[in-house]
């Protein structure tokens, strides 16, 4: 028990100061410059730059076919770019077959060669190094013991259910030990019980191996959950690149703010613009919208209005200060969801918010229900004003 | 739908099965007989069976078959698998279409056209003909039929094995022999089957190709036949019956393993 705290503590400890992205005097790994991929017509990856850093754990998110999976494979080296330049340590990987390059990936499928047992694919990367056998016979007794597979070592593949193939394949790709492990939606084919457990082991496995890893997912919660940085991609382009709470709490575009959780957008006039913050007016609402934040905008510009179901308040009564960051309505629907419920208000011009409130007594007086009259209120730090 | 078997179901699968295998089981029959005369029935007797062993051209024929069959078969395989390869993998280089579609000519070529036009080939280049002019055209024809039958496997085949190979540190050459090759052998195997018995049974395209000193079985036959049908002939036929049952049920039971284990990876796919 001492043992395992003192373990949590020190991952907390390094999780808290690991920002190398905010250090001006690091140097990257991994460096995307101006990389693109052209197939025919199509652009699957379009101008992007990006840097990852030693022993950071990076994920890609974006709908299929954004170019995320293309961006992993030019790392990997199964496709070319057709511009710019990718450098691994300071090394140039143009060129660079893919079976010389200091990367392992574990694909979607798993692809596990299927005429081998568990112990033979993890053994078979280490045998095309030329390791001696007593070498390679260790470390796959390593690997095996890693993800605690080592009664199933003389199975084939489909002898073993979709968890255990699922860790085969991580215990292979992380057998070489790679200067990279590239995750192609890893879990995408787990339960999500069994996601969930093994996103929190792929978090674990990574402090411990010390090795970087880029996760290609469209899964947002699992990219929240496991990743020290999100770039966020859409139609080839890197959107925004940022730690996970900077993506959920300051998107960078409605598109971001649309794609990470669950949203409402208004459409919004600015009324005052400064550096304390920001009035705005909306057709929505006869109140004014006063947020706590910076912006560089004229009188009159339209500008976006993006707040999150959780940081808004629902009442049955008016507020005691009614001013202002106030939606009247009524409730539309109700979405129960044990710890939390979802209304639905519909708003006097007809548009609906979704408004979500923890469930924090289990006998609650006069619940909230169906054609109540309602006020929605927010604080001036609960929404964020986007003007792409 | 109705699964049991009606009256009219039962007559046209025996009608269909006779019209199909009493020639064969005829000659089969006869194979036995004790008498000299091939339509009068006299009694059993494998007599035919050892006189056999004495014949000796029908037993050179019988070698120099088998050596055809087994050297044009392999060389097929080799050369048929590689074209497979080229047409399934390398998507589209120049001359692809012409390329499949002169693949699978000789499929419906007619043997007649194949022989005279390699007889021509041979005589042109000025090749002696015999034993190795009919192996050339044993491999000439039956390599399509391996490149058809490798190349249904391929096209089932998952890619992602291979770029994990390479990802391993595995070079391109190595993936082949230690991913690929194994894991589409039984496709392999039985375009090699198939090939052996097409090359057994060939008579049109050795008669055109053949030279002195070179006679294989089927050829044999059919000028024996000309003069009367001899037991030992209805003796030997049995024989290459066998044989080819021997093959082409092996290939049928190697086809079907795969089917099932294609059918299996298919599952596992599907469930995730």
């Amino acid at each position: 028990m001492a043992a395992d705290k003192a373990r949590t503590q020190t991952i907390g400890a390094v999780r808290r100061t690991f920002a190398p992205w905010n250090d001006p005097t690091a140097t990257p790994l991994i460096r995307f410059e101006n990389v693109a991929k052209r197939f025919g017509e199509f652009v699957a990856v379009d101008g992007v730059s990006l840097d990852i850093y030693e022993r950071e754990f990076f994920a890609l998110l974006g709908p299929s076919g954004c170019g995320k999976t293309t961006l992993m494979r030019m790392l990997a080296g199964f496709e070319e770019p057709s511009a710019g330049r990718i450098t691994l340590g300071g090394q140039d990987l143009a060129g660079v077959p893919p079976y010389r390059r200091p990367v392992n990936m574990m694909f979607q499928s798993y692809a596990l060669f299927p005429h081998m047992n568990v112990w033979d694919n993890i053994a078979f990367g280490l045998r095309q190094d030329g390791m001696p056998k007593a070498a390679i016979k260790a470390r796959v007794e390593e690997v095996l013991a890693l993800v605690k597979l080592e009664p199933f070592a003389r199975r084939k593949p489909h002898h073993l259910s979709g968890g255990q193939r699922q860790r085969v394949a991580l215990a292979r790709s992380v057998a070489k030990q790679p200067k990279v492990l590239l995750l192609d939606e890893p879990l995408t084919a787990l339960d999500k019980k069994l996601r969930e457990d093994t996103q929190f082991e792929l978090m674990d496995l990574q402090m411990s191996l010390g090795m970087t890893f880029l996760i290609v997912t469209h899964d947002q919660e699992e990219a929240m959950t496991v990743a020290d940085r999100i770039g966020v991609m859409n139609l080839g382009e890197l959107v925004q690149v940022a730690p996970p709470a900077v993506i959920y709490e300051q998107p960078a575009t409605r598109y971001i703010a649309d794609f990470i959780g669950d949203v409402n957008v208004l459409e919004t006039k600015v009324v005052t613009a400064g550096a304390e913050g920001v009035e705005l007016a909306s057709e929505k609402t006869a109140y004014p919208l006063h947020i706590a934040q910076p912006l560089d905008a004229a009188v009159g510009d339209t500008a976006w209005l993006a707040i999150r179901p959780e940081k808004m308040r629902i009442a049955l009564v008016p507020p005691a200060h009614l001013a202002d960051n106030c939606f009247e309505g009524v409730i539309w629907d109700i979405g129960y969801l044990g710890d939390l419920s979802i209304y639905h208000v519909e708003l006097a011009c007809g548009t609906r918010i979704k408004v979500s409130q923890p469930n924090v007594s289990r006998l609650v007086e006069r619940p909230i229900t169906w054609e109540d009259k309602v006020w929605v209120t927010f604080s001036p730090d609960g929404g964020v004003v986007l003007t792409r | 739908m109705n699964r049991s078997l009606s009256w009219f179901n039962v007559t046209s699968l025996v009608l269909g099965f006779a019209f199909l295998y009493i020639p064969i089981l005829l000659l089969v029959l006869y194979s036995f007989n004790a008498s000299r005369l091939v339509t009068v029935w006299a009694g059993f007797s494998t007599q035919w069976y050892a006189a056999l062993l004495e014949n000796d051209q029908l037993l050179d024929a019988l070698w120099v078959t088998l050596r055809v069959a087994f050297l044009s078969s392999l060389a097929a395989t080799v050369l048929g698998t590689l074209a497979a390869i080229a047409l399934t993998r390398y998507g589209r280089f120049f001359g692809r279409t012409m390329f499949s579609g002169m693949t699978y000519a000789p499929l419906v070529m007619p043997e007649v056209i194949t022989g005279l036009s390699l007889l021509l080939l041979f005589v042109a280049v000025g090749m002696e003909r015999g034993f190795w002019t009919i192996t050339l055209a044993h491999i000439t024809f039956t390599m399509c039929f391996v490149a058809v039958v490798v190349q249904s496997r391929l096209i089932t085949f998952d890619r992602t094995l291979e770029e994990a190979a390479l990802d391993l540190g595995c070079t391109p050459l190595k993936t082949f022999f230690v991913i690929t090759l194994p894991l589409i052998l039984p496709a392999v195997l039985s375009g090699f089957m198939l090939a052996f018995t097409l090359s057994m049974d060939d008579l049109v395209i050795a008669s055109f190709t053949t030279g002195p000193g070179a006679t294989t079985l089927p050829m044999r036959i059919y000028s024996q036949v000309r003069l009367g049908v001899t037991p030992e002939i209805n003796a030997i036929c049995t024989i290459l019956i066998g044989i080819v049952a021997v093959v082409v049920l092996l290939a049928s039971v190697l086809a079907k393993r795969q089917e099932k284990m294609r059918r299996r990876a298919e599952q596992i796919a599907a469930r995730g």
